[in-house]
């Protein structure tokens, strides 16, 4: 049994950490707070089963729909508002309001193009069959989602910690000025950025609605918040706190779920998340908040 | 006569919520003036809201005990978090704040005494619309009063350069503290009046959309003055009665306006300076 | 009897080192100097003494009390002000308001006065407002009294922060490079100034680059050079010492 909520823990940590790894992205190199991140992940919900029920594409097209769609808006965010912010110096609280807006119009917009009632993909299109170790029983679809989840992850941690684009991006990370001055193209990374960013943010929105079969225009808000949560307990601008937080959230909220009631599984993220916030802000690996210009 | 008490009996709760939403955005105005922005006003008014409400409905105290209760509970909770949370910066004080707000929503949602999710019914209609009239012109004096203080100048050196300020011989913290919870204190003091008009409340009605909305309405109207956050207010809680044709629609537009006023019009649509300046240049030609 | 002493005082950020066993004394009713190369520490020293840093080894006393761990606002109560090297007066204030600021912690009333604007409240505002519009006389801006602070000239806004920085009664004045970025002609306006203000009792301890207006002003001097004190005396004798010499070699363009 416990096995059992471990594979549950696992499915949903991963998720979650691959959501925040695209908050914490944002953060990291644009200073930005995104506060859209949890519409964009509702966006790669639906951008997902649309593909799959109208499409009748397989699973794997599915998920690239989420990327690109999301990962679409991500940059459209970034070019239409943050840039012109950006340009302006607005006060760090002032683009993070602006994304406030922008998950409102999002919400609104696929409340009216969807409705409220609940989505679904459809049945046949989900991976079937389990999988069975010992006592312990795994989906193939649970499987499927900790490997993709793991294996974006892996490229994403690769790619910034082995790669010359990785480096520019940390470069960014430390200071905007001083990477511009070694030849950095910054606002380009600053696009590309959103756009990855958004993009994990979309797949991970597909992935869990996969694992629920569950989708409403409404699903964002939780997720933005434990995703935040997630960045707070493992600091704010941290890849690892941002992969170790997700796990560490998802892993909570199960046993939570599992051991204590099923309603204090919200409570306990946010539980978490207020004590982190009063005895160590930093979160785990967090970095200080200002950074040189 | 006639003509007004159709107008009144038509359009009161209407007016009664522009000055419930009024009285929301000068609390949020009060912290913004500090240079914070608090995210848990909702829950603040939420607080009061079921702290006043429960004291009606399960003790039967007067009404103006029951409204200072409800200004006085949320006060004792943003005094306990603020000490710690204040010392943060400014972004991880708003998540502070927001994720205080959700906690506080997730325990009102489970607590029995409360009603959980099916909410708190049948409470006594006492709010009258003179109440909150009253409560906006002495909460409007008051925070005039303020504003030209030495106390409202600290507020705005915070805000500008917190360690000039410092520097200054302000103690920050403490004047941190009391936006704060003098914000909460209103907040509450509007959900319980809000309560005992509106018979039934919920904890949906307290959550971070509502939070947002409160924001909204006071960065539409600009934070130079008095007038911004009640002038916000008044148009966003009457603009979705107008766009009703909008449906579902109606709520993108607030979300609009907030990508608008941010990126076009970052002072408010109510800026001092820049009415003052448009006098200026205009009496010059 | 000096008014601030700084004795065996050290800081380190992480592994850097920056200010090590720093001691001199800074007497009142004089003004003081403290000169090196850039980045020698001398910002440091003013962040210690006003209380925006720790010191993490040594002793910082004013006028007899120890000011280790004090908040800055408590310490600029007790009687050191500030100005900064890149000025930071607060912008969308008047000058009247940035000088009134300057009074906070003496302009003094409760809120019940503050709700019902008692006579004592408004007294006390009066009173500030008068002070404010002295002082502000005193650095020649009282004619902008109402204007916005961002309209202000450089020069200006410098005058402005000397004026705010004295309206919070002090008894030593802390200037962090008070003629960056001015004329010959300016500076010597600056110079007489100080000199009235040191005449009228004031303490002043500023931080300089500019050596002819160091030399020509203070009364005592002392130089930090990689965070150790090298030197500490009157202008001539700073001005022949070689081991200062030594330091600024190569650096003339200082000696403007």
């Amino acid at each position: 049994m416990l096995e059992q909520q471990l594979v549950n823990a696992l499915t949903l940590g991963s998720v979650y950490a691959l959501f925040a790894l695209g908050f914490t992205l944002v953060f990291g190199v644009l200073a930005v707070i995104n506060l859209s991140h949890g519409a964009v992940f509702m966006v790669g919900s639906y951008a997902a089963a649309l593909v799959v029920t109208h499409f009748e594409a397989p699973l794997w097209v599915g998920l690239l729909a989420a990327m690109v769609i999301s990962g679409l808006i991500g940059l459209a965010i970034d070019v239409v508002i943050l840039k012109r912010l950006r340009a302006r110096k607005a006060p760090h609280l002032i683009p993070m309001i602006a994304t406030i807006g922008v998950t409102i119009v999002i919400t609104s917009a696929a409340q009216g193009l969807f409705g409220v009632e609940v989505q679904r993909f459809p049945e046949e299109m989900l991976p079937a069959g389990d999988f069975t170790v010992g006592d312990v029983h795994v989906r193939a679809l649970e499987l499927g989602i900790i490997a993709v989840s793991f294996l974006l992850m892996a490229v994403l941690f690769f790619a910034l910690r082995r790669t010359q684009l990785g480096r520019a991006l940390r470069a960014i990370a430390e200071s905007p000025k001083a990477a511009s001055l070694l030849g950095i193209n910054v606002e380009g990374l600053f696009h590309l950025t959103s756009f990855t960013a958004a993009a994990l943010g979309g797949v991970a929105g597909a992935l869990i609605s996969l694992n629920f079969n569950a989708i409403t225009p409404f699903m964002g808000q939780p997720m933005l918040h434990k995703g935040i949560a997630v960045i707070i307990l493992g600091g704010m601008g941290d890849i690892r706190g941002a992969l170790i937080g997700g796990l560490f959230l998802g892993f909570a909220e199960v046993m939570s779920k599992a051991y204590i009631s099923s309603q204090m599984g919200d409570a306990v993220a946010f539980g978490l998340l207020f004590l982190v916030l009063l005895i160590r802000p930093s979160g785990l690996f967090g970095r200080v908040l200002e950074r040189k210009a | 006569m006639e003509g007004f008490s159709d107008f009144w009996s038509t359009y009161s709760t209407l007016i009664f919520t522009v000055g419930i939403h009024a009285l929301l955005a000068l609390s949020i105005w009060l912290t913004l003036a500090c240079g914070l922005l608090s995210l848990a006003n909702a829950a603040f008014m939420g607080i009061g809201a079921y702290t006043a409400a429960l004291l009606t409905v399960n003790l039967g105290w007067p009404f103006p005990v029951v409204l200072a209760a409800g200004a006085l509970a949320p006060v004792l909770v943003a005094l306990t978090i603020g000490v710690p949370t204040l010392r943060l910066s400014g972004v991880y004080l708003a998540m502070a704040t927001l994720a205080f707000g959700e906690v506080s929503r997730v325990i009102i949602l489970n607590l029995d005494v409360t009603g959980g999710p099916e909410g708190l019914n049948g409470i006594p209609l006492v709010t009258e619309g003179w109440h909150i009239v009253l409560v906006l012109a002495v909460v409007g004096y008051g925070l005039a009063r303020l504003r030209r203080s030495r106390v409202g100048r600290a507020f705005e050196a915070i805000k500008e350069d917190e360690v000039a300020a410092r520097l200054m011989g302000i103690n920050v913290d403490r004047h941190k503290l009391f936006a704060f919870t003098l914000g909460a204190g209103l907040a509450g003091l509007a959900g319980a009046l809000n309560a005992h008009y509106t018979f039934f409340i919920s904890p949906r009605e307290y959550g971070f959309e509502n939070a947002v909305d409160i924001l909204t309405m006071t960065v539409l109207g600009g934070i130079s003055s008095l007038i911004g956050p009640v002038l916000g207010a008044t148009i966003l809680t009457l603009l979705p009665e107008l766009l009703r044709f909008l449906h579902d629609y109606r709520l993108a537009v607030n979300g609009v306006i907030l990508i608008l006023v941010v990126l076009f019009l970052p002072t408010g649509l109510w800026d001092s300076r820049r009415i003052r300046a448009w006098f200026a240049g205009r009496s010059q030609k | 009897m000096s008014m601030l002493s700084i004795r065996n005082v050290g800081k380190h950020f992480g592994g850097l080192q920056v200010l090590q066993d720093v001691s001199f004394e800074v007497p009142g009713g004089s003004i003081f100097g403290l000169i090196g190369p850039n980045g020698a520490g001398k910002t440091t020293v003013f962040n210690l003494v006003t209380g925006l840093l720790q010191a993490s080894a040594g002793t910082i006393v004013f006028q007899g009390r120890d000011l280790a761990g004090e908040a800055p606002h408590l310490i600029t109560r007790l009687g050191i002000a500030r100005t900064f090297q890149n000025i930071r007066i607060f912008k969308e204030m008047t000058l009247l308001e940035n000088v009134m600021v300057g009074m906070h912690h003496l302009v003094d009333y409760g809120p019940v006065a503050l709700f019902f604007a008692t006579p004592t409240c408004r007294e006390a505002e009066r009173r500030a407002r008068e002070r404010a519009l002295e002082l502000l006389s005193w650095v020649k801006l009282d004619h902008k009294a109402l204007l916005t602070a961002d309209n202000l000239s450089y020069g200006e806004q410098r005058k402005l922060e000397f004026a705010r920085a004295l309206a919070t009664e002090p008894k030593l004045l802390l200037l962090d490079e008070p003629v960056a970025g001015m004329n010959p002609a300016e500076k010597d306006v600056l110079m007489d100034e100080i000199r009235n203000i040191r005449d009228r009792g004031y303490g002043v301890f500023l931080i300089e680059h500019d050596m002819r207006f160091v030399m020509g002003l203070c009364d005592r001097i002392a130089v930090l050079n990689f965070g150790r004190i090298i030197a500490e005396g009157a202008p001539e004798e700073i001005r022949n010492h070689p081991d200062v010499i030594e330091a600024y070699l190569g650096r003339e363009d200082d000696a403007a």
